[in-house]
């Protein structure tokens, strides 16, 4: 908390220069406030963003959070230890699979259990195909929020391939509860690898040709490029983590660094904002940062289904979560937006004594004001659209 | 017949108007109609395929009886009577333009002599009615979007009067059925092929201050939907919201249509021996064909900031207008 306060977080380049104007013309600088959410296109579901503005220009941003808050952490308290998987489902709903895939990890630390390559392999699958369809909304929504409304139903027919497979092999197509403590609800279906392969190829060459609709187009660059430049050191303090932090250009990827579920296996590069098109950290790093994380998310899917050794998906599944190990456990998943960590303390008993969840969306919200106060109303929307916060995630 | 004789030009005048309203009103029909199926099909997808039969013709036609039957919502705190006249101002604003547009060449509601003048006096009327509304609304939303419409509007009158003057130069007059006519027998005679590279140029901003002018994608930041929700016309709702849509896409065909005869040879046929074919279907078709690039550029580039907007408005296009202007009045000079 004090570390925060020290840090001297410097007013936006125009907000400056209009406070110097304001002040040499004696006139008032009057200021309104307006409420943006949470019933606005622009927020990304309930999310109130307090402005405070001059003019065009945003002098101060208070957001407000609890929208959406659904008590999941007490809720999981008096459920037993795989009811809680569903309801981490909800946390960030465009990629159920990998919050899933946090709780199961944490839990079977907690009894430790360690599951066979094969479930190891098709989680890393399910994860990676799952974090390409949340990419592919955050970058749809982006370019929305930026006024380009194609991208946004190009990106959602890719997307629905990847919602099409993962409804055949659990059943829903948003909330898919697959992920179990101990393994997987189930085998994959016949012909699903071969599927996904497919769908490896078919992503591919969509990935230039958004590139070339949107990321590299002149006005979508001047929108974003040095819009919200978010230094390392604002990263750092406000505990950013996943896409957001490597887009500073700090290096930090939990699938290579802290290695689980087998990642270490395969071969991929952490993708680094390098500032190409403004400073390092602005919000088109953010947005190109995803882009290129997609073909390294199909890189690793290739790699995975290569070397899918054979194996019972359920052989250590517990029969029954009735003897649990008292005592705790924490354990940090890489999401698609960032650091998901469960931290679970275990009674001995049939439901966990606490459950606690870090997510990655809600430090994603609170840099909003560190980055987007002196900006313009329109900066605004595109800084919230570029650190890709899920309010489900936030709320929990 | 003695006694309808001192208001025959009465009758006519009212004849015209009613027709150029019916054409106004079917065209932004059929415009509707037409960006729900170029976006879809720009989009990979279908847009309206059920109502009507052949691929959702009457879908608009639908929309805008729902628009009438729908309940007249006028906010609490609205200024009643600015809320209720804003529209309709807007809609005059682009019905007024109109008056001077010639179809054919002896279709034309008035060849004052003045028409360049005239029809960028007239549509400015529209900004009016949008500050208007945006302030009437009482809606923080709508203020933004008015404060936006009016920076916008105001600013890009400058370098679209200034490349409409190219034309005027070059041809002598602001009678718009005399700049028509000067451009008769084939492509090459238009205006836009005509002193080139000058005209070109002059063509090229005003066609994109003209998107400007209307609040079209990559100038649509007054209605900025993911910013501003709604902008100027975010309280308006049923018949009054009917009005604003109609306005914009009568908007959306004036500015296309000057083009059409400024620059493109009006109702012209690009080739002479393609002249049995009537003047008005080469001149509407002329602008439904600019109508169509300003669709097409709306589904296609993002969306530009209000700063942005404001630097191509007064570094760009106008210190390019200006020297245009400079160098086609030296090139009238020098040809004599």
């Amino acid at each position: 908390m004090k570390e925060t306060k020290e840090l001297n977080i410097p007013l936006g380049p125009v907000l400056e220069k209009w406070e110097t104007l304001v002040e040499s013309s004696g006139a008032s600088g009057e200021r309104m406030v307006l409420q943006m959410g949470p019933q606005h296109p622009a927020t990304h579901g309930v999310l109130r963003l307090e402005l405070e503005t001059d003019g065009e220009i945003v002098t101060k941003i208070v957001p407000y959070i609890g929208y959406l808050h659904r008590c999941f952490e007490k809720v999981a308290e008096n459920i037993t230890w795989n009811q809680v998987v569903p309801y981490t489902d909800r946390m960030d709903y465009l990629a159920s699979m990998n919050m899933s895939l946090g709780y199961a990890l944490t839990v079977e630390k907690l009894m430790g259990i360690e599951v066979n390559e094969r479930v190891q392999a098709l989680r890393v699958i399910t994860c990676e195909i799952n974090r390409i369809a949340s990419h592919c909304v955050f970058l749809a929504t982006y370019g929305l929020d930026i006024g380009a409304w194609t991208p946004l139903l190009y990106l959602f027919q890719e997307r629905e391939h990847i919602i099409d497979l993962l409804e055949e092999l659990s059943g829903s197509r948003l909330l898919f509860n697959y992920i179990r403590p101990g393994g997987l609800a189930h085998d994959v279906p016949d012909g699903w690898l071969k599927k996904v392969r497919e769908f490896c190829d078919f992503m591919d060459p969509k990935i230039p040709e958004l590139n070339e609709l949107l990321s590299y187009n002149k006005i979508f660059i001047e929108r974003t490029a040095n819009v919200g430049v978010m230094t390392p050191e604002v990263a750092l303090t406000y505990g950013i983590t996943g896409p957001n932090l490597r887009a500073c250009g700090v290096d930090y990827d939990l699938r290579r660094d802290i290695p689980y579920s087998g990642y270490e296996k395969y071969d991929f590069e952490p993708q680094l904002g390098k500032g190409e098109q403004g400073q390092a950290g602005d919000s088109w790093d953010r947005y190109i940062v995803r882009v290129r994380e997609m073909q390294e998310s199909l890189k690793i899917i290739r790699q995975a289904i290569d070397s899918l050794p054979d194996g019972d998906i359920s052989e250590k599944i517990p029969k029954n979560f009735n003897k649990m190990p008292v005592g705790d456990a924490y354990m940090t998943t890489e999401a698609p937006r960032g650091e998901v960590g469960f931290y679970i303390v275990s009674d001995g008993t049939k439901t966990p004594y606490r459950v606690k969840a870090r997510s990655g969306a809600y430090c994603s919200v609170s840099v909003i004001p560190a980055i987007g106060t002196g900006l313009l109303i329109a900066d605004v929307v595109a800084i919230v659209a570029s650190v890709d916060i899920v309010l489900g995630e936030v709320d929990r | 017949m003695n006694v309808l004789e001192p208001y025959m030009d009465l009758i006519l005048s009212v004849v015209y108007l009613v027709g150029v309203l019916m054409f106004l009103t079917i065209f932004a029909l059929l415009a509707v109609w037409l960006e729900r199926k170029v976006s879809a099909h720009l989009q990979d997808r279908l847009g309206p395929m059920m109502t009507g039969g052949w691929h959702g013709w009457s879908q608009t036609i639908a929309d805008a009886l729902k628009l009438i039957l729908k309940e007249d919502i006028i906010p609490a705190v609205a200024d009643r009577k600015l809320f209720r006249l804003a529209p309709y101002l807007v809609f005059i604003g682009s019905l007024a333009g109109f008056a001077v547009l010639p179809f054919a060449h002896n279709l034309i509601g008035s060849d004052i002599n003045i028409g360049v003048y005239y029809v960028i006096a007239i549509t400015s009327l529209v900004v009016i009615g949008i500050l208007m509304a945006g302030w009437a609304s009482n809606n923080k939303w709508a203020l933004y979007g008015a404060m936006r419409a009016a920076a916008q509007m105001v600013s890009y009158e400058i370098p679209v009067a200034l490349s409409l003057l190219i034309p005027v130069l070059m041809a002598g007059t602001m009678s718009m059925q005399t700049i028509v006519q000067n451009q008769a027998g084939g492509f090459w005679n238009w205006y836009v092929f005509q002193s080139i590279p000058f005209s070109l140029v002059a063509f090229v901003i005003y066609f994109w201050a003209s998107l400007a002018e209307v609040n079209r994608t990559p100038f649509d930041i007054p209605e900025a939907e993911s910013e501003l929700v709604a902008g100027f016309h975010v309280e308006y709702s049923g018949m009054r919201f009917a009005v604003f849509f109609l306005a914009e896409y009568g908007n959306m065909f004036v500015v296309s249509a000057i083009a059409a005869t400024v620059f493109l040879g009006g109702w012209h046929a690009p080739f002479t021996f393609l002249d049995f074919i009537p003047g008005p279907i080469w001149f509407i078709g002329k602008s439904m064909g600019l109508v169509l690039v300003q669709l097409w550029l709306r589904w296609t580039l993002p969306r530009l900031r209000v700063d942005q907007l404001m630097h191509v408005c007064w570094k760009i296009f106008l210190p390019f207008s200006f020297a245009n202007l400079l160098l086609v009045g030296l090139w009238v000079v020098l040809k004599g």
